[in-house]
């Protein structure tokens, strides 16, 4: 970023370059998230809802423009005219503030997210310790709304956050490491910068250990996120809809948009740390068609880390609390730690890493992702084998053609 | 009903004992059932089941609407299973009046009881795995289940309440096909069982959340009063279609599922989920025998409009999905019954919660009322 707005502040100096630094990084924030955070959360929830509907034999949300792309918009617009319900037993100015705290915590994490080479709000040299620190600042909120509202199912799916996300931090915290070692910076762009183009050059294949923190990383997001399988927090058959029970029109929108925007946050650390982030040949020496290439593999990447996190929603059940706890401080913080003294003895042993051990970690992960495939691809089959058109049988058919 | 208002805890300091008030409108209490929770933060201390929300007076209607009148109010005995219902109702007027029904009647009535009994374990199946959060089995059983409903519309009319049976019969027979279409779907539902239990059955997750929660041995089972697969599930091996058999069960060739205590102990909620799982494949094969030795014949005997059975009592017993349903009769020789009572497998199911609930989690609580798969309607009548 600061590079780009050289350019274009020339040989300006002193206080007006850095009112000049300041402009730049508000505009750029402010398109940011007016024009990809929100709406991004908005056409994440119809892009979910296409897919599951994909995955469950459904048809989906197909009324509101083409595919029901819309829906989006549609469905927000009718948010906002809702009526905002404020039970009278509610803690009127906490349940009022609690969803701004949420949204600040989720769009402050954008400051250190890149987009491209030179495309960055803010390139902090503690970046990715500025985005695990902010994010925490939606349990804040969460736990405000659960108290607040003065319901029970509230109380329960707030404390559950509170405990989730407070405990799933370490195990995160502790996967981030490998690829902050690696680097040698807390800095995005540095940690991106340490990376090579070509998958084998990602940090995730450094070595197993950091194919560890890999795993670890995106497991404990998921949870400090509230995703399935540790949506507990608003586990609906269990605490009807957790923290947010109470909450209705406009405000429960606020926390909806923090709930999916964060799948984009997720996906954008997880790209930044392990996969590469926006790296990508130089093919070119046009630094527009450079950073417009950057972006659309940044994007590319976090996109698909979305898509998995949506396809994991609609598959598999949730756990229950005590083995979600079981699960972080036994099994995740544990391996989390070894990930960490692993890479750190490996850049020891081996300070200019191991080129056979990166293709053989390489290796290993592309056999079980073909296998996988082939799998997936297998089961696929059979049931587009099970006939479904010749099964129609009845007058319910006749009806509607 | 007393609340202890004052507990401590383990290091002397004063807590209280927290009131959740579960139901009647809660997504997981599938319909309206209500539970009074007493809960030590995530842990129940006991859940109280509290019913009637969904009670009709069916008992006391039938005494007004006379022996035929009452067939379609059956079907809201419980709506997720109408023809055994149906067939309990159709069975009890029978033994009073002494008649006989026809042999293809009988087998109609096989036919629509296993394939609503299929369509009923269907939908439990599927809800046990949405309780668990896990949203795709549940359409994917839908999906299958819808396509019984249409075999189910083409034979009676209806998807829901079928009113299909009557005292001395079925009312309709067998439509055009549907011998051809119903052995062509039940070879493409097979494969469609297994694969379920691959997608949620033997899921870690779904294990875990399943396994050793809510373990109800043989003796308490019965003692409790626990009918069909919650019974089968801990290990008791009845089933009162081979055991006490009615219709024409004796014809067929069937095995009775029972827990085994797979991933866990005997009797807890995983083997009630498998014992529903594998009642589907027995129930395949009682239709594929009965589909194929359908004999030709009428399919309802001569019955009087104005039915009046003889003075006497009755107690019948068929085997609906949710377990033995007795049907106790008591005839005044007149048109309308005396007395009718309806025992049923949620009712009695409902009653082991409060006892299982002590020292399990709120989420298991969940669990337990999916795997005993209480349908609302059932418990109040």
């Amino acid at each position: 970023m600061q590079a780009f707005l050289d350019t274009l502040l020339g040989d300006a100096v002193g206080l007006e370059r850095q009112l000049g630094y300041l402009a730049g990084m508000v505009v750029f924030g402010a398109v940011v998230v007016f024009g990809f955070v929100l709406p991004f959360a908005g056409i994440v929830t119809w892009a979910e809802r296409r897919i599951w509907a994909r995955i469950q034999s459904r048809v989906g949300p197909n009324r509101v423009g083409p595919f029901g792309f819309l829906q989006w918009l549609a469905d927000g617009v009718k948010n906002i005219l809702k009526e905002d319900i404020i039970p009278t037993v509610a803690d009127r100015p906490l349940f009022r503030f609690a969803p701004y705290v949420v949204m600040v915590g989720f769009i402050a994490a954008f400051v250190c997210i890149p987009f491209s080479g030179d495309l960055i709000i803010a390139d902090l040299n503690i970046g990715i310790l500025y985005v695990t620190a902010v994010t925490s600042v939606v349990v804040v909120g969460i736990l405000m709304a659960g108290w607040s509202s003065n319901n029970r199912w509230s109380l329960l799916g707030g404390i559950r956050a509170a405990t989730q996300i407070i405990s799933y931090e370490i195990p995160a915290s502790l996967a981030i490491f490998p690829a902050v070692l690696l680097s040698g910076t807390l800095s995005m762009q540095g940690i991106i910068g340490e990376q090579g183009a070509a998958p084998w050059q990602w940090h995730m294949f450094h070595s197993p250990f950091t194919l560890l923190g890999f795993g670890l990383f995106f497991t404990a997001a998921l949870a400090e996120g509230n995703r399935t399988p540790f949506d507990l927090p608003e586990a609906e058959s269990e605490l009807v809809a957790g923290f947010a029970t109470e909450y209705s029109g406009m405000r429960s929108t606020l926390f909806f948009m923090a709930e999916w925007g964060n799948l984009y946050v997720i996906g954008a650390l997880v790209t930044t740390l392990y996969l590469g982030g926006w790296q990508v040949p130089q093919f070119t020496y046009n630094p527009v068609l450079m950073n417009l290439a950057q972006m659309g593999v940044f994007l590319g990447k976090s996109l698909a880390c979305v898509f998995f996190m949506i396809w994991l929603r609609a598959t598999l059940p949730r756990v229950r609390v005590d083995q979600l706890m079981a699960l972080c401080w036994k099994y995740m913080v544990p391996l989390a730690m070894l990930s960490v003294f692993g890479t750190a003895t490996l850049m020891v042993a081996l300070p200019n890493g191991s080129h056979t051990l990166r293709m053989a970690t390489f290796a290993v992960v592309v056999g079980v992702v073909i296998r996988f495939a082939f799998k997936v691809r297998f089961h696929l089959k059979r049931s587009r084998a099970l006939d479904y058109s010749s099964l129609s049988t009845g007058a319910s058919q006749g009806l509607s053609s | 009903m007393s609340v202890e208002l004052e507990i401590h805890d383990s290091q002397g300091l004063p807590t209280e004992e927290m009131t959740l008030n579960m139901g009647p409108q809660h997504p997981s209490t599938h319909g309206v059932l209500r539970f009074i929770v007493k809960a030590d933060g995530e842990v129940m201390r006991r859940a109280i089941p509290d019913i009637g929300y969904l009670h009709r007076s069916i008992e006391k209607i039938a005494e007004k609407v006379g022996w035929h009148g009452f067939m379609p109010y059956t079907d809201r005995v419980d709506y997720v299973a109408a023809m055994a219902c149906n067939q309990g109702w159709a069975m009890a007027a029978e033994q009073l009046a002494g008649i006989e029904v026809p042999r293809r009647g009988e087998y109609c009535r096989v036919i629509a009881a296993e394939l609503s009994r299929i369509c009923s374990h269907l939908l439990g199946v599927g809800a046990m795995g949405m309780d668990m959060g896990a949203i795709t089995p549940f359409t994917h059983a839908l999906r299958e289940r819808d396509m019984i409903m249409d075999l189910l519309e083409e034979l009676c009319g209806a998807r829901l309440t079928f009113n299909y049976m009557r005292i001395g019969g079925v009312a309709w027979d067998l439509p055009h096909d549907f011998v051809e279409k119903v052995s062509h779907y039940l070879d493409h539902l097979e494969p469609v069982i297994e694969e379920f239990n691959q997608l949620l059955g033997y899921n870690r997750i779904y294990v875990k959340r399943f396994a050793d929660v809510a373990t109800v041995d043989a003796d308490m089972a019965i003692a409790w009063g626990l009918v069909g697969p919650n019974l089968r599930g801990s290990g008791v091996d009845f089933d009162v279609r081979r055991d006490l058999p009615y219709s024409v069960y004796e014809d067929f060739d069937f095995d009775v599922p029972l827990g085994s205590g797979e991933m866990g102990s005997i009797g807890d909620c995983w083997d009630r989920y498998i014992v529903r799982m594998r009642e589907m494949v027995e129930s395949i094969r009682i239709l594929r025998q009965a589909l194929a030795g359908i004999p030709e014949g009428p399919v309802i005997a001569k019955v009087a409009r104005n039915f009046k059975p003889p003075v006497g009592d009755v107690h019948v017993k068929i085997e609906a999905p949710r377990g033995e349903q007795s049907w106790y009769v008591s005839s005044d020789g007149s048109e309308y019954p005396h007395r009718v009572h309806i025992r049923t497998g949620s009712f009695t199911a409902m009653g082991i919660i409060d006892r299982l609930s002590r020292g399990l989690m709120i989420a298991d609580l969940v669990a337990v009322i999916a795997s005993m798969d209480i349908v609302a309607p059932e418990v109040d009548r």
